[in-house]
């Protein structure tokens, strides 16, 4: 759900194909979560400030139910997402779908690892200038 | 007798037509994209997030566009909008210490683990006009390192904390959850978690000022940057109907961690005491205000007298809020022509009465020459 939320529709519908039969348990919804951070980073809770979140619960014509939460407001990718996720668990963990969100999880590394050596370019050499003998 | 008036509808909606038209601009120059103006005016966006109280990048892009590049204006959007969503719930304590650094500095330690940072800023521009700009030549070909930072970059307080020289900042018993200022009245003495959720959706020239104040002599601080850090934090979530928690995905933020001069008493060592801020975005000028006056408010907390208004709660809290303020403010905007009336007939018959009086004692005077 990790990969999930931080996929493009794009990737997500690329990865599911044609839509299974599925009926809707909770229509794509948009409402907020309201962020906690913590006092000096460790200490007293506080409310940071809402973001928006997107939610999806869906069941496969077998039963299996599949759930999407998403930062974010985009309706479609939550619904695509929640069908997703029922699938991924009836599939074998070598099967093509769990190939396809390993890839999208290896991108996604690959993104914030290039992110990463872009900040450490960034950072500070400090040498010591000797005056005098 | 009171008699209600009414009109002004036919020109209320033209000026919703000639303030379209104002926002469009010269027809001949192409309009702006939401998406142009959330990928390249991200810290008007961050700074609407955080004073809107909402963090999503496309609504502050959105609301940019609508109200011209009215920040106010479009935290105004941002809160009304907000009312109209369900809220699910809280997510679990954002961790500023697993953060993807973006940048992270410290004005305490040269050499700190993980090191210094500086990633996108413009600390070290010399101000001048990039004219490139204005012809769109904009080619960016950011260098990269052959390896990536070290996973962990400890919070400089903590480096501070584990010599046992920093306040500790630990949660109270029990670690309870927060006040919600958007669900419940505010009472003052107000608590850390009331002042920090107010400071983070409060007004960013509101606390730079009272920050300012407080290095200048009125709330005497001048406190050390003990780290900056700006990167993106995964938001965790445990939805009801799961019972785990479920990763949704990241924020960006800023965190400022202020080392400030240390308090000591017959009982407890001396200890530098902390300030803290946490907002929405790239946004390290409000983070760090936010933090100067963290300190300040804690004032009461250390038993040092408030007298200055960064140090003054309630003062801060009230005022700090730009959407209420400029609400309160610009309603003096709307019709008042009955409490002015009323204002009017009471001056006039002031001076009448005053002309009366002076008239009458002229007329008392004796004549001089008699």
């Amino acid at each position: 759900m990790a990969t999930l939320a931080r996929a493009s529709r794009a990737e997500i519908e690329a990865l599911l194909g044609a839509p299974p039969q599925h009926e809707l348990l909770k229509a794509p919804e948009t409402g907020t979560v309201m962020l906690e951070g913590r006092a000096g980073g460790a200490g007293q809770r506080f409310n940071l400030g809402e973001a928006t979140v997107t939610r999806c619960v869906v069941r496969l014509a077998g039963g299996r139910m599949g759930f999407s939460y998403a930062l974010g407001r985009d309706g479609r990718k939550a619904r695509l997402a929640a069908l997703l996720d029922a699938r991924l668990q009836d599939e074998a963990e070598d099967s093509a779908l769990h190939q396809g969100i390993a890839a999208l999880a290896r991108g996604q590394a690959a993104a914030r690892e290039l992110a990463s050596r872009k900040a450490a370019a960034t950072k500070v050499d400090f040498f010591t200038m000797v005056r005098g003998e | 007798m009171y008699v209600a008036v009414k009109g002004g509808e036919a020109a209320i909606l033209a000026t919703h037509d000639l303030v379209a038209e104002a926002r469009r601009g010269d027809p001949t120059v192409p309009e702006i994209t939401v998406a142009q103006i959330r990928e390249q005016q991200a810290l008007a966006c961050a700074r609407v997030m955080n004073e809107g109280s909402l963090y999503d990048m496309d609504l502050a892009a959105l609301a940019l566009k609508q109200s011209q590049g009215d920040v106010i204006e479009g935290a105004f959007l941002m809160r009304a909008y907000r009312t109209t969503l369900p809220r699910f719930g809280s997510s679990e304590p954002v961790d500023t210490a697993a953060m993807a650094i973006r940048r992270r500095i410290s004005a305490t330690y040269k050499d700190l683990p993980g090191g210094q940072v500086l990633g996108p800023t413009y600390d070290y521009t010399h101000r001048l006009f990039d004219f490139a700009l204005m012809d769109g030549e904009s080619e960016a070909t950011p260098r990269t390192a052959p390896a990536p930072l070290d996973a962990a970059m400890p919070r400089v307080p903590d480096i501070l904390g584990a010599e046992g020289l920093m306040e500790p900042e630990v949660p109270p018993e029990g670690d309870p959850a927060p006040f919600d200022l958007t669900r419940g009245s505010i009472t003052f003495p107000a608590g850390r978690d009331v002042r920090l959720q107010s400071m983070a959706r409060g007004d960013e020239g509101f606390l730079l000022g009272l920050g300012y104040s407080v290095q200048r002599g009125y709330g005497h601080s001048h406190p050390f940057v003990g780290e900056v850090r700006v990167g993106e934090v995964c938001v965790e979530f445990v939805p009801e109907e799961l019972g785990f928690a479920v990763d949704l995905g990241d924020v960006t933020l800023t965190e400022c961690q202020m080392v400030n001069q240390f308090q000591g008493s017959k009982d407890v060592a001396p200890q530098f005491t902390r300030g803290y801020g946490l907002v929405f975005g790239h946004a390290e000028r409000k983070a760090m205000s936010m933090s100067l006056v963290d300190r300040s408010l804690k004032c009461r907390e250390f038993g040092e007298a408030a007298v200055y208004p960064a140090q003054q709660d309630e003062f801060v809290l009230y005022h700090a809020d730009n959407v209420e303020a400029a609400g309160f403010v610009e309603h003096l905007k709307l019709p008042h022509y009955v409490d002015f009336q009323g204002e009017l007939e009471l001056i006039r018959r002031i001076h009448k009465e005053r002309e009366e009086r002076l008239a009458r004692q002229n007329e008392d005077l004796p004549e001089a020459a008699e």
